[in-house]
């Protein structure tokens, strides 16, 4: 029996197999309780044959310790963040042409609700985006049905995409502004273009992805292949489906951003590209804001939809 | 005999033979079944008979093809040449339960009927394997033994006219088995379907079939009728004697027929239990 034991001194680890001279910081403490998790552990021979160890145990005596909960311990650097932020730029450290402060940007946002200007800039976004990702993803899920489940469209659909995958979507838009103006629609194309892909690219591998047990199952039950589908293609492609609409969903966003600063009349990216021209950069803040909690709410929505679909993952009864 | 791909569908069966309700006629038919795995025949010429209601349990090393010859009867198998009528009526039950894990238990069982009574069906077949009440739970929360009775739900409420059993009971821990097997043999009584069962659990063939078929470099090296009555104990003279018979023919020597070793172990517990 060979076992390592930590001194707590630093001494390292020392092996005490052969029952041989004690080790240094390995005191012998024959008829100790055990000790508790953390305290310097000690070799106890307890006075039976060479070469034996006690084990460290919790002492059971010992009061818990209340954890701080997890989300708390989480906020504290944020928290702290905000408030060096806004210590800098009381005491003048921080210009405010150069990052407006904290409360500066509270009260212009909340300013900018109360006037109806945030809402109505809001709407506009949320409109476009909303747009885009319906035909994006509709197409997108279209599409990889037809090239996941036929080889001739996986010969027409699939390599095609995956040429047109490799084109940054951004750099797609001088060529969008040609086509469609500077109206909704270049926003709506290019976000529906943008969410389409990964949508698209994970639906497809997670169809091809369906166990082919499952497959050898439909038959034996003879499945039509219209049931095949709605019975074993695509509940089995769901998880990866949803994969793909968390992408979609983040690169709606970035679309809607360039596509609104580059040229809009409204849109919260319009916004703040009006801030910039008159140096608000607290606008500048508000509108980064909203777009963080824009992002955060849809994937939450995503987090909510998994949960209701993919409950038979998690064997939860979903009602 | 020419070689023609496998007829298995239902149409296809009765153009090439008398139907499986005609009195008399064997339920499947198997003529020169072959089936090659790049270029070595796993399945050199098969020639089987099972006779409605007739439990047969096709036994064989790993490897051997006794798998092959099941899949090929479920019409798994599209490569495989000759000649083999089944009836319209079949279902599979696999190793693995295979149950859609985003469809509930009772979805699952139902996969594939059609009509009002479907659900009806189903649920009477899940009561039947001792599922009542299972309906609505999702296949990842079942153990084991349960879900491969909610499989066996699933091939019951076909009302097949050929069972096809593959290794149904060989993930499952011992206690669970014996449980299956009496569900089985119950089940079968009831329904009288043709069975083909493949293992490689010599016991299990013995307990369970009519008849029992040896499978030994792609031919049938065996075809022996179980002369035992019908509650089968391991005790018996007779059992012991062809299930010695049984393992000479699968090639596991005198030593390991003593039950010591690995494979056997479930055995010994089966006998402890019954």
């Amino acid at each position: 029996m060979t076992t390592a034991v930590f001194d707590g001194q630093g001494a390292g680890a020392v092996l005490d197999g052969s029952g041989g001279p004690a080790a240094p910081g390995a005191q012998a403490a024959p008829g100790t309780q055990p000790h508790r998790a953390g305290k310097p552990g000690r070799a106890a021979p307890g006075g039976g044959p060479a070469g034996r160890v006690e084990i460290a145990l919790a002492d059971p005596d010992r009061p818990a310790r209340r954890p701080v909960p997890r989300g708390l311990r989480r906020l504290l650097g944020p928290v702290l963040l905000v408030a060096l932020w806004q210590v800098g730029s009381s005491a003048g450290l921080i210009d405010s042409s150069v990052l407006a402060g904290p409360w500066t940007v509270l009260h212009t946002g909340y300013d900018l609700a109360a006037d109806g200007t945030l809402h109505e800039n809001l709407l506009v976004s949320l409109r476009r985006v909303a747009l885009g990702l319906v035909l994006g993803v509709g197409a997108a899920v279209v599409l990889a049905v037809v090239a996941g489940l036929f080889r001739l469209g996986e010969d027409l659909v699939d390599a095609p995409v995956q040429i047109l995958r490799a084109v940054p979507i951004l750099g797609l838009v001088p060529l969008a502004i040609l086509w469609f103006g500077i109206g909704e629609q270049v926003k709506i194309f290019l976000v529906a273009l943008g969410t389409a892909f990964p949508v698209y690219i994970n639906t497809f591998a997670a169809i091809r992805g369906v166990d082919a047990r499952f497959m050898e199952l439909a038959r034996t039950v003879r499945l039509s292949r219209a049931a095949v589908i709605r019975r074993v293609v695509l509940p089995g492609a769901l998880p990866g489906f949803l994969v793909g609409l968390r992408f979609a969903l983040t690169v709606s966003w970035l679309v809607l951003v360039v596509s609104e600063q580059i040229n809009a009349s409204s849109g919260i990216g319009y916004l703040m590209d009006q801030a910039r021209t008159f140096g608000q950069t607290d606008v500048i803040v508000v509108g980064l804001a909203v777009y963080g909690l824009l992002g955060l709410l849809s994937d939450a929505l995503v987090r909510l939809l998994e949960r209701h679909a993919l409950a038979w993952r998690r064997g939860l009864e979903a009602t | 005999m020419t070689t023609l791909a496998a007829a298995l569908a239902a149409s296809d069966g009765r153009a090439a033979g008398p139907t499986a309700d005609e009195a008399g006629a064997p339920a499947v038919r198997v003529r020169g079944v072959r089936r090659e795995f790049a270029g070595r025949a796993v399945l050199a010429g098969i020639d089987l008979d099972i006779a409605p209601g007739e439990f047969v349990a096709l036994l064989g090393r790993s490897g051997s093809g006794k798998s092959t010859l099941l899949r090929i009867l479920a019409g798994l198998d599209p490569d495989a040449t000759g000649h083999a009528t089944v009836p319209d009526r079949n279902a599979v039950v696999f190793q693995d339960p295979r149950l859609l894990p985003w469809a509930r238990v009772l979805d699952n069982v139902a996969l594939g009927l059609k009509g009002k009574g479907a659900r009806a069906a189903a649920g009477a077949a899940l009561a039947e394997v001792g599922l009542g009440g299972h309906e609505r739970a999702w296949p990842a929360t079942l153990s084991g033994g349960e879900a491969q009775r909610a499989a066996l739900a699933r091939a019951l409420v076909r009302s097949p006219g050929l069972l096809l059993l593959d290794e149904p009971f060989g993930a499952l821990d011992a206690l669970t088995r014996i449980r299956m097997h009496t569900l089985l043999r119950d089940l079968c009584r009831r329904h009288r379907p043709a069975v083909l069962l493949v293992t490689h659990d010599v016991d299990e063939a013995i307990l369970l079939a009519d008849r029992v078929l040896v499978l030994t470099d792609g031919r049938l090296s065996l075809d022996e009728p179980v002369r035992l009555a019908e509650a089968r104990h391991r005790s018996d003279r007779e059992f012991g004697a062809l299930r010695a018979r049984l393992l000479a023919e699968l090639g596991v020597t005198d030593d390991e027929t003593d039950g010591e070793t690995g494979e056997e172990m479930s055995i010994e517990t089966d006998v402890g239990a019954e």
